[in-house]
């Protein structure tokens, strides 16, 4: 064997043979450990029989796939139907990931855009501005911003002291409130993804375009958007899972008066219903939703690429 | 630096005593004892302590179940939950004999119905749960739970719940007059009804933030400890604490033996510790709540001794204690909870 390993290393690429499985192997400890095995316990655990106050208990079952889907009533003894609690929540949640990804869309393309289009120099400065505020804890700036936007707070205050309101406008512990939390905790993962397709876009093709007379929509629309959409999709996704399983902000901002995903599965395994297989299993189907998003993105990219 | 330095050096000479004299592993709630206390255990003794936190009882039979049992030698849960802990077999027993102060146990705090005769556990703090009403707001009769199940005009919508499935379904029923661990349907269906119609008239959930949310002024009435809603008349709220004809919620934190602790006789040491009058006092004077000590008075800051939330009224209804439910009746309050915060 050893003879045969300098003349692989002439066959260009292939020099690295022998080292290959060594070299990979910090990657697959990192996707084993880290990923495939909690996924594959979590597959299991969704599977198992709830012990009375946290923990499981080995025998397999589809109980906790059941109580997702299946209602019963109250007492449990009347006849199945679909149950819509936890749909409910999970459509709450996703919807409002959803409006928070259009959002972040509606002000980062704009700011993004701006930022692209400055000189080389002041670039470094706005991004590096953008960036200043998530030096911040997540938590300490939700909480901020719940300090703002309290009745009493500088925003109200300041509202009422120039005469425009009369009477405090209720912010905090809305959905409006949530809505503002998700957007100023993710905004930058929409804005960098697509000042980065922005900045490689070459201007040029807007001039000829110009040129041959289409407007400034037609530009936009059927030039800029087709180039840059990678960067979009990117943001997008970005913005919408974490949106998707976040419970800072609506426990903070939106007053915790209902579930999210976050902490209907938190609740599971922190609380006092202790229900492992169900925390289990709504984890899983909430994984199953972002895999069904990213395939779609995967399959988007696909298509225009091959255009 | 300087929380360095004194922390290393501390270390230094633990370190030199640990060798000594043995350690002691404290599974404890976060912000729930002085260091000062700990440090005063370590010179007396020479025994090092080392401390990991939890939030929640929950929390905290979770992480013994998955396999902490036997890492600590005492933790700090709550009534119903050394009830649950002693059902589970994770408590080891000790008698008066082997702790001198035994005898310093409130005659009251001995024969609890979550362990009779105090076989494993001692009393750490007791308190209680109800609400309290912001007086600028409302000036009215606080005397009933009506204020948050079925508030007057003023508090709707200002109004917050604590996060707590048991809290808010133990004083619901108090609300109701059904008892706990009902399987009644007419009550539970009741209890459910009201909830939800009650809901609407709630500003928030929350715990961690029960206090800050009436000092801010976002909430004009809020369910609450009587501790935190002692601090929060002292950061300035003009709050006040009811003790509602229905009953209150009481609850008792005490530190138990676990099973199969590594350092049994350490831990007995502690126990011991936390039962002299003095100690138990330096808890109270720290975390706001009541001992379950005698003796404890002449160590006590006046602010704590004389606040209206650790004393109630006389004539006050007496409180409950949380009841740890069996598995299928449980399963029937887990569902009204759900269903309040679906």
């Amino acid at each position: 064997m050893a003879g045969t390993a300098p003349k692989a290393g002439k066959e260009g690429g292939t020099g690295y043979r022998g080292i290959v499985g060594p070299l990979l192997l910090p990657t697959w400890v990192m996707v084993g450990v880290f990923m495939v095995i909690p996924v594959l316990l979590m597959a299991v655990y969704s599977f198992l029989t709830k012990e009375f106050r946290g923990g499981v208990i080995w025998d397999f079952t589809l109980a906790a796939y059941d109580q997702f889907f299946l209602s019963r009533g109250l007492f449990g003894d009347e006849p199945p139907r679909i149950e819509w609690t936890y749909i409910s929540i999970f459509w709450r949640s996703i919807w409002q990931a959803a409006l928070a990804t259009l959002v972040c869309l509606i002000v980062g393309f704009p700011t993004a855009w701006f930022i692209a289009t400055r000189p080389a120099r002041s670039r470094a400065v706005w991004l590096f501005l953008i960036t200043v505020p998530y030096w911040v804890n997540l938590l300490i700036r939700t909480v901020s911003l719940k300090f703002l936007i309290r009745d009493n707070g500088p925003l109200n205050e300041s509202l009422m002291s120039i005469g425009l309101i009369d009477g405090p406008l209720p912010l905090v512990n809305t959905n409006l409130a949530v809505q503002l939390g998700l957007f100023y905790s993710y905004l930058p993962f929409m804005v960098l993804p697509i000042y980065a397709a922005v900045e490689r876009y070459n201007f040029a093709l807007s001039e000829a375009a110009a040129d041959l007379y289409a407007s400034r929509w037609v530009t936009l629309w059927e030039i800029v958007l087709p180039i840059v959409k990678p960067g979009i999709i990117a943001g997008c996704i970005l913005v919408f899972v974490p949106s998707l399983g976040a419970f800072l902000a609506p426990d903070l901002l939106g007053g915790a008066k209902t579930f999210m995903i976050g902490s209907l599965i938190d609740e599971q395994f922190r609380g006092s219903q202790g229900n492992w297989p169900f925390g289990a299993a709504a984890a899983m189907i909430l994984m199953t939703l972002v895999m069904i998003v990213l395939l779609a993105y995967a399959r988007a990219q696909a298509k225009s690429e091959a255009r | 630096m300087k929380i360095f330095l004194t922390s290393s050096t501390a270390f230094a000479l633990l370190a030199g005593a640990a060798q000594a004299e043995g350690t002691l592993s404290v599974y404890h709630w976060f912000e729930y004892i002085p260091q000062e206390l700990v440090d005063k255990f370590t010179a007396e003794t020479g025994i090092a302590v080392t401390i990991d936190t939890y939030d929640s009882n929950e929390s905290m039979l979770a992480s013994l179940k998955a396999g902490k049992l036997g890492q600590y030698d005492v933790a700090v849960p709550a009534d119903f939950m050394v009830q649950i802990m002693g059902q589970e077999g994770m408590l080891d027993t000790f008698t008066p004999e082997e702790m001198p102060n035994f005898g310093n146990i409130a005659p009251q705090w001995v024969d609890v119905p979550f362990d009779a005769g105090r076989k494993s556990s001692i009393p750490y703090q007791w308190g209680s749960t109800s609400f309290s009403v912001n007086r600028d707001v409302y000036a009215g009769d606080i005397s009933s739970l009506g204020i948050i199940f079925d508030p007057p005009a003023e508090l709707q919508g200002k109004i917050n719940v604590l996060d707590s499935q048991n809290e808010v379904l133990i004083l619901g029923s108090l609300y109701l007059g059904i008892p706990q661990c009902s399987t009644d349907r007419a009550q539970l269906q009741a209890l459910n009804d009201m909830l939800l119609n009650a809901k609407q008239h709630w500003a928030s959930f929350g715990s961690d933030t029960a206090k800050d949310v009436l000092v801010s002024g976002d909430a004009a009435a809020g369910m609450i400890y009587n501790g935190f809603s002692a601090k929060a008349r002292a950061e300035g709220a003009n709050v006040e604490y009811s003790y509602p004809k229905e009953g209150h919620v009481l609850w008792m934190d005490n530190m138990v033996l676990l099973k199969d602790a590594p350092n049994r006789d350490n831990a007995l040491k502690f126990m011991n510790f936390l039962l002299e009058p003095e100690n138990a006092a330096a808890v109270t004077n720290y975390a706001a709540y009541t001992s379950g000590v005698t003796g404890v008075e002449p160590f006590l800051d006046d602010a704590i001794k004389n606040s209206p939330e650790n004393n109630p009224p006389a004539d006050a209804t007496p409180g409950v204690f949380a009841q740890a439910c069996d598995a299928e009746t449980q399963k029937l309050y887990d569902a009204i909870w759900t269903n309040l915060k679906k």
